[in-house]
């Protein structure tokens, strides 16, 4: 753009105006409006703080939010770091974004996979694949979320006792006290595992940028897997066997009225990700879809005819073209899910919007709780949308 | 001499072996082959799931028709728990159907909720035909829509008075999606344009609204309407919850709409803003006359998907206790006699939703293709 040469009559200012104090000069006109939408716009604001800050007074509620460091008295079922009801408000709303963002975290994994895939099947050659999941997405998009979350917690609030508990795979029960899962029993060989495996992950990160560049220079492919092999999956082998190579599972066993041992996922979690889920997969099944659809043909057979195999064709030249198309709506549907976990109050999930509603509920801080609200949500949406805007830029088409 | 070469070339050529006449391309068997049994892997995919479909139709016909319960005496609901779950109790929707399309208003008077419930379908109905899209049809809207609430209200015309509390089922569902898009929509054309404009104060404070509403969720909304609104207003004036709600839906609704509308108005070509404005038109006549005529219609099909979105969004006010056709459904089924019974609420509940909002969306499928088929040609 700022290469192309500009016409040297186009350089030149307009003529300046005189201003005149008219209705007919455009700035005075501009002036007068804004004054005007600004001054209706913050008389209502004014009138409806002096209302707000009257009936405060007259129903004697102290603001401020003085009361987060206030014991809390509140139960929670469950939380990411220990909690107990004598910790203060401050320590509730913690475990209640945590929450939040556990059931938004792994929502948006499962329904990013679930969608991609009922996306792609969609597209399927086999009739009765792509029948069947345009009826899911048809279903599934046109039922209210929150019916759904109602549905899935009924189904799960029903299912028998935990001593008729189902067992779908031996050590794994689904009752009406939620899902039972058997677990490690976590060492610190399994931590230091994991981060053998992260530093494996950076090494091969840098491997490969700089085996791309050589190659760039050169022309000369470089293997990539050994190395990717040895620091990611040996590495972390071998310190884990280095340390002992623990290896006890903690399984769940029926304890006269519950089980004991292993993970629980309550039933309120899993409905709320189970409804979650289905439904955001729905809508980026459509995306990925459309995304994929977006790719010319032309780009297929282009590639083909340049002797590339079928899935160096999709990792290098479909993918990098229809992500560019998909990014920018997947951002949406991320806040989306973020934004709809907020639904966990009706089926009793403590998230932060429940915790935040019950605080208010028992401080009368009706001002401060939504705030507050308002707050995380806001900073959460605006990061993921700095964090996909990034990325988004990232992979754009540069063009001259 | 041409016969001998001839010849002696046809000796020459080996006796073609005997070929199978190539597989059939049209009919039914050509078809399966095509699109189902193509290769091992897809036979193998094919018959699996041909399996788990016919063995889950054949189970929920089993727990939905044959072994369903349709009546029970007088709310005895004892046969229904027999079943123990291998059979629906339909009875519960026999028993609660007028509680869950009507709530708690007045029974003889359900005809008025049933007749306000035709008069949206039709509103709807006479709207997504484009040989009334006029300006006639703005006088349609507001004319049904006062019916609506004299149907509801009563009071006048030998109507006897039902007070807004109790309203209730899937007319509520419909007066919140409907008003909130009629008066959602206005807010949102101007918002579009203020966040367009060349004026900064005027830009910023649309931009800020849009940001902000769009940021939070719908429930931090319908909180604030119903826990806070009642601090905003003047001692002893005071709204009734449903009016609300209905507020904090518009003000949602709004916001999301301007984006739509923004996005119709980008996609105008330049040249129309430069020629109205060559024209010497002023700034309302180029917007009126010009641009949202173009504007609007560009993007009725996302228009309407966001609509889709509302409906189904407003199905959240059973979190501040507003009686719409998914809290009446979840109510119905608190009486003891009909605990355990959800399934079979939230399935029926599901399919009025489902059938209002597949409408729409077939609608706005075709409505796309009709707009665009100028651009295949």
């Amino acid at each position: 753009m700022s290469q192309t040469t500009i016409d040297p009559r186009l350089m030149r200012a307009p003529p300046k105006r005189k201003l005149r104090l008219s209705w007919a000069d455009e700035r005075i006109r501009g002036v007068v409006w804004q004054v005007l939408v600004v001054g209706i716009v913050g008389t209502i604001v004014w009138w409806l703080w002096s209302n707000t800050v009257h009936n405060l007074e007259v129903r004697k509620i102290a603001t401020g939010f003085g009361f987060l460091t206030r014991e809390a008295g509140l139960p929670v079922a469950e939380s990411v770091i220990e909690y107990s009801p004598t910790d203060t408000y401050l320590r509730a709303l913690t475990v209640g974004l945590l929450n939040t963002l556990k059931v938004a975290v792994v929502g948006i994994v499962l329904s990013t996979i679930l969608g991609t895939v009922i996306g792609i099947a969609r597209l399927s050659r086999n009739w009765l694949v792509a029948k069947l999941s345009a009826i899911y997405v048809e279903v599934i998009r046109d039922l209210p979320l929150l019916l759904q979350l109602l549905f899935w917690y009924t189904i799960l609030q029903s299912l028998p006792g935990p001593r008729q508990a189902m067992q779908p795979v031996p050590g794994v029960f689904l009752s009406n006290r939620g899902l039972k899962l058997p677990w490690l029993d976590w060492q610190d060989a399994h931590s230091l595992a994991l981060l053998a495996l992260l530093l494996g992950a950076v090494v091969t990160w840098f491997y490969r940028r700089q085996a791309l560049a050589k190659r760039i220079l050169d022309g000369q492919p470089r293997r990539i897997w050994p190395v990717a092999l040895g620091a990611m999956g040996a590495l972390p082998v071998l310190v884990w066997a280095a340390l002992g190579a623990p290896w006890t599972a903690d399984w769940p066993e029926l304890r006269g009225f519950n089980f004991r041992g292993g993970v629980t996922v309550s039933p309120e979690f899993f409905a709320l990700l189970l409804g979650l889920v289905l439904y955001t997969a729905g809508f980026i099944a459509e995306i990925v879809r459309a995304g994929i659809l977006a790719v010319p043909q032309g780009q297929w057979e282009a590639a083909q005819a340049l002797g590339l195999h079928p899935g160096q064709v999709l990792r290098q030249i479909v993918l990098p073209q229809a992500l560019r198309v998909i990014i920018p709506p997947m951002t949406s549907q991320y806040l989306n899910i973020t934004k709809n976990s907020s639904l966990a109050v009706a089926i009793g999930y403590q998230d932060i919007v429940s915790i935040a509603n019950t605080t208010l509920n028992q401080t009368g801080q009706a001002i401060e709780g939504i705030a507050i609200i308002m707050l995380v949500y806001l900073t959460i949406s605006l990061s993921i949308s700095l964090f996909m805007n990034w990325y988004n830029a990232r992979i754009a088409l540069v063009e001259r | 001499m041409s016969d001998v070469t001839l010849e002696t070339a046809a000796a020459k050529v080996p006796e073609a072996a005997p070929r199978s006449p190539p597989a059939s391309q049209i009919g039914l068997l050509a078809w399966l082959r095509t699109n189902l049994f193509s290769s091992w892997l897809n036979s193998a995919v094919t018959l699996l799931i041909a399996y788990l479909v016919v063995r889950w139709t054949i189970g929920f016909v089993e727990w939905g028709i044959v072994n369903a319960v349709w009546s029970v005496p007088d709310n005895q609901t004892q046969a229904c728990r027999d079943l123990k779950g291998i059979g629906a109790c339909w009875a519960v929707i026999t028993e609660k159907h007028r509680f869950i399309l009507f709530g708690t208003y007045p029974y003889e008077e359900h005809w008025r909720p049933a007749l306000c419930v035709l008069l949206f379908v039709g509103l709807y109905t006479v709207s997504a035909m484009r040989r009334f899209w006029r300006k006639e049809l703005a006088l349609v809207w507001v004319a049904t829509l006062t019916a609506i609430g004299v149907l509801m209200w009563g009071g006048i015309l030998g109507l006897p008075y039902v007070p807004q509390e109790r309203w209730g089922g899937l007319v509520i569902t419909l007066i919140l999606a409907t008003f909130g898009l009629a008066l959602a929509f206005p807010l949102a054309v101007l918002v579009a344009l203020g966040r367009r404009s060349r004026l900064p104060a005027i830009k910023a404070l649309c931009v800020l609204y849009v940001e902000l509403i769009r940021g939070v969720p719908l429930i931090s909304l319908l909180f604030m309407a119903s826990v806070m609104f009642p601090l905003f207003l003047p001692e002893g004036m005071n709204i009734d919850k449903l009016l609300r709600a209905q507020i904090a839906i518009i003000l949602f609704a709004g916001a999301y709409l301007a984006e739509v509308v923004r996005g119709g108005l980008q996609a105008l070509p330049k040249g129309q803003y430069e020629a109205a404005e060559a024209l010497g038109l002023s700034y309302w006549q180029k917007t009126g006359f010009i641009i949202l005529p173009q504007a609007l219609r560009l993007v009725i099909p996302p228009l309407v998907n966001t609509f889709i979105g509302f409906f189904k969004d407003t199905s959240l006010v059973l979190i501040i206790g507003i009686f719409d056709l998914l809290t009446a459904g979840k109510t119905a089924i608190i009486e003891p006699a009909w605990q355990g019974f959800g399934v079979e609420v939230y399935l029926t509940v599901g399919a009025i939703y489902f059938v209002f909002c597949f409408a729409m969306s077939k609608y706005s499928q075709s409505l796309e293709a009709e707009l665009n088929r100028h651009r295949n040609r």
